[in-house]
């Protein structure tokens, strides 16, 4: 019982609950039909979004008004570049993959200077940077109808036993940035500074770096996120990134990430990112219009951060 | 904004420098409008005139309108990543239900008012952040906008359409309603006793409340004003397109959100300024597109050109602040 217990204790065992509550919901509506192909297109879409979402929280767990605008035109940005690059031969997938995350890589380091070198908050920070990037994507990217190479598109969508090699390799991926948020002198300064920044650079952590560290990969994995989501969509798009201005957010917050900063749940988005996706699918499934698929979608949003409650204000 | 005349102090007193910084910190917003003037003045100088302002600032009325409502929400520390999603669905409520059924549109605008209002209560009570809550938001109005009008049409109602195409003598109609608009906000917000509780709210609420001031109240009504001036940007946008679309006021969070900051607000401590908020929003007006046009810098950039004069005015910022210290 106190295994139990324990688990109920985690924060981000009800993103689990809740993607577990709206797949089974969609099961009993089609009588059990496509239950598993249900998980499987789950899996692929919401790597997508774990991606993004795990370089989102590292930038929110920084401390209030820390987070990244600029992820949707980065990942637009990113997109057009690995296609680009790649120009659709199968030798060149490593240099285009590498391309779209030195981009990315790039913008968040333009996001660091200006918030540095202007002294600004870092929503307008990466207001300003997004309304650049997304003038460069439209101008770059404009009639640009690349499609991916056939073996990156295949890699994309690559299943083995209904699982997406995609969304294995994601998992890695998220043990990795947790044993890098818990246990190694990055993770531990990034939640330092959120805790308290004064404190933490009288301990002699170096802020400055972390947060340009930071910034730097939140805007390099929107780069990957992009190419992935290019090569999966089979080609490259100025709106591609459009809808993950809200999914980062939301599966940082819904997945039991402080917004107040230096608390940080990886596992969560997962969670977090799973239940959107089904959620969609669900509401897809009961036939909804998109004007009503809109509203519950914000409206369920809404409601889970009220159920979850925010901070309490720190004395 | 301490208006010192510059010539009151001697020049050499570190005061005085420190005064001047101020006043020119102060006078940014007008001077960074004063630039794209000259520049469109340069480049086309019969543009300057009673008709190319009222074509040039055709759609400023409705971006200082957002503007406003977005500057109400950073006087409290908090932000509306709804707002632009919002000025669609007024805008297509405006040009079916308005006019067809007066009645059931006020009622439903009104009513989205109260909503705003009940998300400060929300906002405040459980203490949650604006920006995933407004984020959330976007999604319903836009949802709600594809409901009321799932094709881009309907009509605007004349009496809107009448007001919007005014044509008073000697100013165009443009200035004259952000003259109005800044001069009506200004007092309100600045002069009167309430609104400084609510600029206080974003300030210093610990000594507010400890003051005996409800914060939940002030949060309701800085999230209601936001909520008004939403509405009526959104109406007035349909009174100058005539025509609604579901999306057409997506690009007005980013937009209000940059006219705040380039009017001289700040994000935290409720300092904001709503004549500084209406330069910015006709900087930005100006800005995007007909400078641009009269650059021959293809429409590609305009977004660009938004940003890129956010970074500059901030950066010209940062330089007068140094010299302020």
């Amino acid at each position: 019982m106190t295994s139990v217990r324990t688990l109920l204790e985690k924060p981000w065992i009800w993103s689990f609950v809740g993607a577990l509550v709206v797949w089974l919901a969609t099961v009993a509506f089609t009588g059990g039909y496509g239950a598993g192909g249900m998980v499987t297109a789950a899996l692929s879409l919401a790597v997508f979004t774990v991606i993004v979402g795990v370089g989102q929280m590292f930038v929110i767990t920084l401390g209030p008004g820390n987070v990244d605008l600029s992820l949707p035109a980065n990942i637009g940005l990113a997109s057009a570049v690995a296609m680009k690059v790649m120009g659709g031969s199968d030798s060149m997938i490593v240099v285009g993959l590498l391309a779209a995350l030195a981009c990315g890589a790039a913008i968040g380091a333009i996001n660091y200077l200006l918030i540095w070198a202007l002294r600004i908050p870092p929503i307008i920070a990466t207001l300003s940077a997004s309304f650049i990037i997304q003038s460069v994507d439209i101008s770059y990217g404009r009639g640009l109808q690349i499609k991916p190479p056939p073996g990156f598109a295949d890699f994309t969508n690559w299943q083995v036993l209904g699982i997406p090699v995609l969304a294995m390799l994601t998992v890695l991926f998220t043990i990795g940035a947790a044993l890098a948020l818990q246990r190694m002198i990055f993770g531990r300064s990034v939640l330092a500074i959120g805790q308290n920044i004064r404190a933490a650079w009288l301990a002699g952590v170096h802020v400055g770096r972390i947060r340009f560290l930071t910034y730097t990969l939140c805007g390099a994995l929107g780069g990957i996120d992009g190419a992935l989501l290019a090569g999966y969509f089979r080609g490259a798009n100025v709106d591609i990134g459009n809808e993950y201005l809200l999914a980062s957010i939301a599966v940082v917050v819904i997945g039991g990430t402080s917004v107040a900063g230096g608390k940080a749940n990886v596992p969560g988005v997962w969670g977090a990112g799973l239940f959107l996706v089904l959620l969609l699918t669900m509401l897809n499934t009961f036939g909804v219009s998109a004007g009503v698929r809109l509203v519950l979608t914000g409206l369920i949003i809404v409601g889970v951060i009220t159920a979850a409650g925010g901070e309490k204000a720190a004395r | 904004m301490t208006a010192i005349a510059p010539g009151t102090l001697p020049k050499s007193s570190p005061r005085g420098s420190a005064a001047r910084a101020r006043l020119l910190r102060g006078l940014l917003p007008a001077l960074s409008l004063a630039l794209v003037l000259m520049a469109i003045a340069w480049l086309n100088p019969r543009a300057i005139s009673y008709f190319g302002f009222n074509l040039m600032l055709n759609l400023a009325i409705p971006i200082a309108l957002a503007t406003i409502a977005q500057m109400f929400v950073i006087a409290g520390n908090e932000l509306d990543l709804s707002i632009g999603t919002f000025v669609g669905f007024v805008g297509c409520v405006t040009a079916t239900w308005l006019r067809d059924a007066p009645l059931i549109g006020i009622v439903v605008l009104l009513g989205s008012i109260g909503v705003y209002a009940l998300l400060g209560a929300l906002i405040h009570l459980r203490n949650l952040p604006s920006i995933v809550v407004t984020l959330g938001m976007s999604f319903v109005w836009q949802g709600l906008a594809i409901l009321v009008l799932p094709k881009p049409g309907g009509k605007a109602p004349d009496w809107l359409l009448s007001i919007m195409s005014f044509k008073p003598p000697y100013i165009p109609f443009p200035i004259l309603a952000a003259l109005i608009i800044a001069a009506v906000v200004h007092f309100g917000l600045m002069r009167t006793s309430y609104g400084v509780i609510l600029r206080g709210s974003g300030g210093n609420a610990a000594a507010l409340r400890r003051a005996g001031w409800s914060l939940l109240k002030t949060k309701i009504m800085l999230f209601a004003l936001t909520g008004l001036f939403g509405v009526l940007s959104g109406m007035a946008l349909i009174g100058i397109t005539t025509s609604a679309d579901a999306n057409i006021g997506n690009g007005y969070t980013l937009l209000s959100i940059a006219g705040v900051i380039l009017g001289g607000g700040e994000f935290v401590g409720g300092r904001v300024s709503p004549i500084g908020a209406v330069l910015g929003a006709l900087t930005l007006a100006l800005a995007a597109s007909p400078l641009l046009t009269f650059m021959h810098i293809p429409s590609d950039w305009q977004v660009a050109a938004n940003g890129a004069i956010l970074i500059i005015v901030l950066a010209a910022r940062v330089l007068i602040s140094r010299r302020e210290r």
